[in-house]
């Protein structure tokens, strides 16, 4: 399935260091994302782990997220292997994380899954954006734009993962270069 | 080549990979647990269909331990889940809990059980499989796309790592173990400095460790961002391996003119007692800073800390004396918990000098509080507690409670602060 390549709406804005246990807190990890269900509990507990100071990640009435864009600063996703991550973002319905560098396995088990695109912008945007800012990311111009005022900000090119981000996850990819059958 | 670079040169087929090549590596063992094996396994049916078969029985090993002691019903069905697929295919490796094969934590597990050998490749569904690097293998956690992925292939994607060299030498003095020494590493790379990396230990001070305390090294090389961990077998390597396996394994070892990205040059005998300040490992302080830092917990345990060696240090410090706070102790596997009878010093086994220090009655191995888990799980906070942990994490929420505020530190030091209430320099008891 291609991905969608433009993705418009408001943002949620983070800090650096947003490690696993905030992105899902470990209690939740008893869900199971390959259960439909669990993985649609997933979304509603994604960011769950955050101090009450922030405001509620997935606060729709659905259990999804209003927001379908993370801003991030440094190491995003540090900490544990634990997929659930990445999947809670994408269950809750974000599509993209913007950060300034991330955690190796955090990336990996994005783009392997096809759940968020995980995007490295090249400078730091977590003073540039608000929560509740609209935002539009455009993934083939590696650009996020701040659509009050239009400012444009620069993302890094995607570099040797892009092929598994194209082809939706290391399973489609893998099928696609004959590595596995269709 | 460094070692990384050797083994995943073999493991690929080719003759030369660099820091940056993304090769096809084979899995020389795979390795998952209770959290997220169920996972992997739905995507192996997924992807490969209901009837598919395993790559390599033999070199699969699911060992349950995050959610054991609990009454999660979740947490139930995901080890009759592990249940179901072990006899479906018919793998030979599971230690299933509630029966006489369980083990508990899986990294500290694996090495004991002789599944860890030199030379090999190991991928885990936990980030902390980088422990296994200390006996030489290369070792890295990945997600359960990846492991669905080799559950039917045997093959992994892998970006081949740059190597950080980090030379540890002189004599470790008495009161630092191998924890004092990676919170010291992490506190000056910082916890993105080894991002994508590979941190390879070396130096007259590794090669006088334990193997223990060589995986303690390994084990928070993720905790740095690391890729990897890993330290060149030695003798050591070979007896502790050869002791719990028969299989043949091919050690592998940097070329003296290896390129790295970067080293680091320490003096172990100059190094004092460090400890890692909420809520990130690479907050460091040295820990006669923070002699001002009440206690409500001591936590001894995980991985990282609740290995054997891990309970005679702090028995060392608690003999023949009395815990202050309410001080926990969950020996890692079973293994471990028999050590604890099994280990005597001064003529009193490990388990009655607790008891008599009068710690909590000591929980049976697994993860535990180390990482919160259910509302049910044994050590896991609740409030506002400041808790001086043998772990390797201390990010918010953690251990439960986003309230509660967790400092990272040896045995030692865990000890020490355990009998005074405030953290405490293992000097100063
Ligand atoms: S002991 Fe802690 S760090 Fe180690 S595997 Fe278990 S939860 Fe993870």
């Amino acid at each position: 399935m291609p991905k969608e390549t433009l993705i418009r709406g408001p943002v949620y804005v983070l800090e650096d260091n947003i490690d696993t246990d905030l992105l899902i807190p470990a209690c939740y990890l008893n869900l199971v994302p390959t259960i439909p269900e669990e993985y649609r509990k997933l979304g509603s507990y994604a960011l769950a782990g955050l101090p009450e100071t922030f405001p509620k990640f997935a606060s729709n009435a659905d259990g999804t997220t209003p927001y379908p864009i993370v801003i991030g600063g440094r190491n995003f996703g540090c900490g544990s292997s634990r997929e659930h991550a990445p999947i809670a973002l994408g269950a809750a319905g974000a599509k993209a994380v913007v950060a300034q560098s991330y955690a190796r396995i955090f990336f990996r088990n994005s783009v392997a899954t096809g759940e968020v695109f995980p995007l490295e912008s090249e400078t730091r945007l977590c003073g540039e954006f608000k929560t509740g800012d609209l935002a539009e990311v455009d993934i083939p111009k590696n650009t996020i734009t701040r659509l009050a005022d239009g400012k444009v900000f620069a993302l890094k090119p995607v570099g040797a993962v892009a092929p598994v981000i194209a082809a939706g996850g290391m399973f489609a990819y893998a099928r696609e270069i004959g590595m596995i059958k269709r | 080549m460094t070692i990384t670079e050797k083994i995943l040169a073999r493991e690929s087929g080719a003759k030369l990979v660099s820091p940056g090549d993304n090769i096809w590596a084979k899995c020389g063992m795979l390795l998952t647990h209770d959290v997220c094996g169920p996972g992997t396994i739905g995507i192996f049916h997924r992807e490969f269909g209901k009837d598919a078969k395993v790559f390599d029985r033999e070199k699969i090993v699911i060992l349950p331990d995050h959610y054991i002691y609990t009454a999660d019903e979740k947490a139930h069905r995901n080890v009759d889940t592990l249940r179901a697929f072990v006899k479906e295919q018919g793998l030979p490796y599971f230690y299933d809990p509630g029966t006489a094969s369980y083990c508990g934590v899986c990294h500290v597990a694996l090495p004991e059980l002789g599944h860890v050998r030199p030379g090999e490749t190991i991928f885990g569904t936990d980030s902390h499989t980088c422990t296994h690097g200390a006996l030489g293998a290369f070792a890295t956690g990945i997600g359960n796309t990846d492991a669905g992925f080799i559950m039917g292939t045997g093959k992994l994607l892998v970006k081949v790592p740059t190597t950080l060299r980090f030379v540890l030498d002189g004599e470790l003095p008495s009161y630092l173990s191998a924890k004092d020494l990676i919170l010291h590493i992490i506190g000056d790379i910082g916890v993105d400095g080894a991002t994508y990396c590979a941190m390879e230990f070396t130096g007259s001070a590794i090669d006088a460790l334990s193997i223990e305390e060589r995986c303690t090294i390994c084990n928070m090389a993720v905790e740095a961002g690391a890729k990897n961990g890993i330290i060149a077998p030695d003798q050591k390597t070979f007896d502790y391996v050869r002791a719990r396996t028969a299989k043949p394994f091919e050690p592998l070892y940097s070329d003296p003119d290896a390129k790295v990205a970067a080293e680091y040059r320490y003096d172990v005998s100059k190094l004092e007692p460090v400890v890692a300040k909420p809520h990130l490992p690479d907050n460091k302080a040295l820990a006669r800073d923070c002699r001002g830092v009440k206690i409500d917990q001591v936590y001894i345990g995980s991985c990282t800390g609740g290995k054997l060696e891990d309970f005679v240090m702090a028995a060392k410090i608690m003999k023949g004396r009395k815990v202050a706070v309410r001080t926990l102790l969950v020996p890692a596997t079973r293994q471990v918990e028999q050590g604890l009878a099994d280990t005597q010093i001064g003529g009193q086994s490990l388990r009655a000098i607790f008891e008599a220090a009068g710690v909590e009655p000591i929980a049976p191995p697994s993860c535990a509080a180390c990482l919160g888990g259910p509302v049910d799980t044994f050590g896991r906070t609740h409030g506002h507690e400041v808790v001086v942990s043998t772990t390797n994490r201390n990010f918010i929420g953690r251990m439960g409670s986003k309230d509660s505020q967790v400092y990272l530190a040896s045995p030692y030091t865990a000890a020490a602060s355990a009998l005074t209430g405030h953290i405490t320099d293992p000097r100063d008891v």
